[in-house]
């Protein structure tokens, strides 16, 4: 086999090298590069714009825990807006739920669904589901249109500095503040809290979020392909805490087989080391 | 015929940084190596081209080569008989047009709403300025244009004035009627001079509003680094047939620095080949950038995103669709409250905020996600901040009366009194409100309670006062002994 590797680079001096074995798909589309790549360790792999996205073997935890807290939190989510998840990660997670009457995404970038279905099943399988609209727009012009529509707004973005910048802005998460009900949650990609281009995106993004929404929480997993490892999410809503309001009896009894997320994990995720802490306390 | 392919002075300045000619001349950094910090900071590419005139690089105060070949091309791209690089700001291409044109004493007939470089043109030659009062437009409360009949009535009232200054598009994007003017002007012996700061593009795009070259106007400032794409204080000025160039030029060298940067004339240089080579597509982008955020800013309601629909036919008599001004007053804030909230809340930068509206500095340079934060952030603007009193728009200006010629009154004996005590006096100094910098009082004019009451109120609303020398304006400073009416 040929020598041929992958690399990202987490920062100017570090990077994370995966062995590739083929590269299955390279385009350019009107927003971004987007690439496959096939390889030993991780399986397939999805890159934006030479950015990891996805890799067939660690997405499920990034994919469950983008969605499973927030269910767990308000099990009686009816109405989901999606923004980005072109790969339809989020998707196959969220119609495990009977519950769920209607997903509508709003990804910029129809590409990137289209080579997901075709090199990603995996985890383009979700937008097989009948309750998932697809629009191809613009995340923050989708959601201004909107207003007291949805109970769960997921933003499963790229990183600030591409396509998904838009998605960090205050002017977004206000949006999405009128675009959901009274009892409404929004779970987002919270950037990592280690090197420091990415926690100072982590610190503004949490600042934003904190100015528009009551409750602001922040919650972490170990995504092994993601720069440092650790990853935040950010749970924000107008009603529901994450563990004051968790119902683990009733999603357990739903009985969902996941991996990675469980009730007991839940309450530990929103125990964030004493860094991490200081970090989203610093104005 | 010039080639508008070719960028003559930008390909020479790549001939003399290929050469590699030793540096024995300045400036002291010596193509950056001098300076490291500065060079990291800037890019040792910008540095290496920072030199100074030479044999193969011409001479801007007495151009015979590259620069001249330079701006031979830019005359022809822009329809021009000359047109002149200028490195100190339009600011320098108004103040050459106008000492151009006047002398000490002559009358210059003006709109109110100029910019401040056009009164400190008067301070230093000592001409006259007859003002035109322009109309109000109610609805977004910004001045209207020029009419023709304000110029007829101004000729008569000063029958030997020997100017005529126009703004055109303003800030705002509000155009006169430019050929009808300029004919007019012309039948009575003036000379049209036109602050075209904000029109650079209207020559190169499709459906825009005239150019005052096209118009048959003797000279026109254009900033090239507004919406002609060039580096920050790189100007031209442009001239018709009829002015004598080679004096325009001595009149240039009076105040032209001798070291101007090389830097800002090849930037003129590539933009002008960028324009006339790319200029239609550029605009058609702009224009549809401009387009789509005002129709959405319109659906959020109660903004008031104005465009051709201003248009009369006379003080309005064109509308430059490039521009995205929008009234505010419809959410009961201020332009200048939402400057602000759009700033230091949303991170979003936009040209100015004045009493009732603000701009948004629309170009080729735009992408759509920015577009749709702006839009975005209004809206929340709208959402969070709404206030239930709906504010009145404000006057944009109020009549001047000249008292004495701006020169006399800005060198005469002067006292400072307090603001309030300043009605019936004659003022010694500027008050602009800043943006868009346009003068509340010019040197000479009479102070009176509604021009006191709109310093008041700008300065209230969080305007930008500058030109006085009380930095709080508690103080004005007027002439001394002499009263007013």
């Amino acid at each position: 086999m040929d020598d041929l590797w992958f690399s990202e680079y987490h920062t100017p001096s570090v990077r994370l090298s995966i062995r590739v074995k083929s590269q299955l798909h390279h385009e350019k589309s009107e927003h971004q590069t987007i690439s496959v790549f096939d390889s030993n360790e991780f399986g397939r792999f999805l890159a934006l714009d030479g950015i990891m996205m996805l890799t067939e073997k660690d997405e499920f935890i990034y994919h469950e825990m983008i969605v499973h807290p927030a269910m767990a939190v308000f099990p009686e989510i009816k109405r989901v807006l999606v923004i980005g998840a072109g790969d339809g990660g989020v998707l196959r997670e969220l119609t495990r739920y009977a519950s769920v009457c209607s997903v509508d995404v709003a990804e910029i970038d129809g590409r990137v669904a289209q080579v997901c279905r075709r090199f990603l099943p995996q985890t383009a399988c979700g937008f097989d589901d009948s309750r998932v609209s697809l629009h191809i727009q613009d995340g923050l012009k989708f959601v201004r249109c909107k207003e007291n529509q949805y109970d769960l707004i997921i933003v499963d973005s790229t990183d600030p500095f591409g396509p998904g910048e838009s998605l960090f802005t205050r002017e977004f998460y206000g949006n999405c503040f009128r675009a959901l009900t009274e009892n409404g949650i929004l779970i987002n990609q919270h950037e990592s809290p280690f090197y420091c281009n990415d926690a100072e995106e982590a610190i503004r993004t949490h600042r934003h979020i904190s100015r528009v929404f009551p409750i602001a929480e922040v919650y972490q997993a170990h995504i092994p392909t993601y720069p440092s490892g650790h990853w935040l999410f950010g749970f924000a809503s107008k009603k529901f805490h994450p563990l004051v309001d968790l119902k683990a009896d009733a999603w357990n009894a739903l009985n969902l087989k996941t991996r990675y997320y469980n009730t007991d994990l839940h309450r530990g995720a929103f125990a964030l080391p004493n860094y991490v802490k200081e970090l989203l306390n610093r104005e | 015929m010039r080639n508008q392919s070719r960028a003559p002075l930008a390909e020479a300045l790549e001939e003399v940084r290929r050469s590699r000619l030793v540096p024995f001349d300045v400036p002291g950094h010596k193509r950056g190596f001098g300076n490291p910090d500065l060079t990291d900071f800037l890019g040792s590419r910008c540095l290496s081209v920072d030199v100074n005139s030479m044999k193969p690089l011409d001479n801007l105060m007495h151009p015979d080569g590259v620069i001249k070949e330079a701006e031979e091309t830019a005359a022809e791209a822009f329809n021009a008989a000359h047109a002149f690089f200028m490195v100190g700001g339009t600011t320098s291409a108004v103040q050459a047009m106008i000492w151009a044109s006047v002398r000490t004493g002559d009358e210059i007939i003006l709109p109110r709403n100029v910019h401040q470089s056009v009164l400190n043109a008067l301070v230093l030659c000592g001409a006259v300025p007859v003002y035109i009062n322009p109309k109000v437009l109610p609805l977004p409360g910004i001045a209207a244009g020029m009419t023709v009949n304000d110029l007829l009535c101004a000729v008569k009232s000063h029958p030997n004035a020997k100017a005529v200054f126009i703004n055109n598009p303003t800030y705002y994007g509000i155009c006169s009627d430019l050929k009808q003017l300029t004919e007019t002007a012309h039948r009575f012996g003036l000379t049209v001079l036109v602050d075209e700061a904000h029109g650079a593009h209207f020559h190169f795009g499709e459906n825009f509003p005239i150019s005052a070259m096209d118009a048959g106007a003797d000279l026109s400032a254009v900033s090239m680094h507004k919406s002609g794409g060039s580096l920050t204080q790189s100007s031209l000025l442009l001239c018709g047939k009829n002015i004598n160039a080679d004096r325009l030029l001595q009149v240039i060298n009076l105040t032209q620095t001798t070291s101007a940067s090389y830097l800002l004339l090849a930037s003129l240089d590539i933009s002008r080949r960028n324009l006339a080579l790319h200029g239609k597509e550029i605009f058609k982008k702009t224009v549809d950038f401009a387009a789509y955020a005002r129709e959405e800013i319109n659906a959020i309601g109660e903004y008031y995103a104005y465009g051709k629909e201003l248009i009369d036919g006379e003080s309005v008599f064109d509308f430059d669709e490039t521009k995205l001004a929008v009234n505010t007053l419809g959410i009961g804030l201020s332009g200048i409250e939402v400057y602000d909230l759009l700033r230091d809340d949303f991170d979003i930068q936009i040209e100015f905020g004045d009493l009732g509206n603000i701009l948004a500095y629309i170009s080729v340079g735009d992408k759509s996600k920015n577009i749709e934060r702006l839009i975005g952030a209004l809206d929340e603007i709208r959402r969070l901040y709404k206030k239930p009193n709906k504010q009145q728009p404000a006057a944009v200006g109020v009549e001047a009366q000249v008292v004495l010629p701006p020169q006399a009154a800005f060198f005469a004996e002067k006292e400072s009194i307090p603001l309030n005590a300043c009605a019936g006096r004659v003022c010694a100094e500027f008050v602009m409100s800043y943006p868009p910098g346009i003068p509340i009082l010019a040197p000479g004019e009479a102070i009176t309670e509604e021009i006191i009451g709109l310093i008041r109120q700008s300065k209230e609303k969080g305007c930008l006062m500058t030109g006085a020398e009380s930095p709080d304006l508690s103080r004005l400073n007027v002439l001394k002994g002499e009263r007013h009416g």
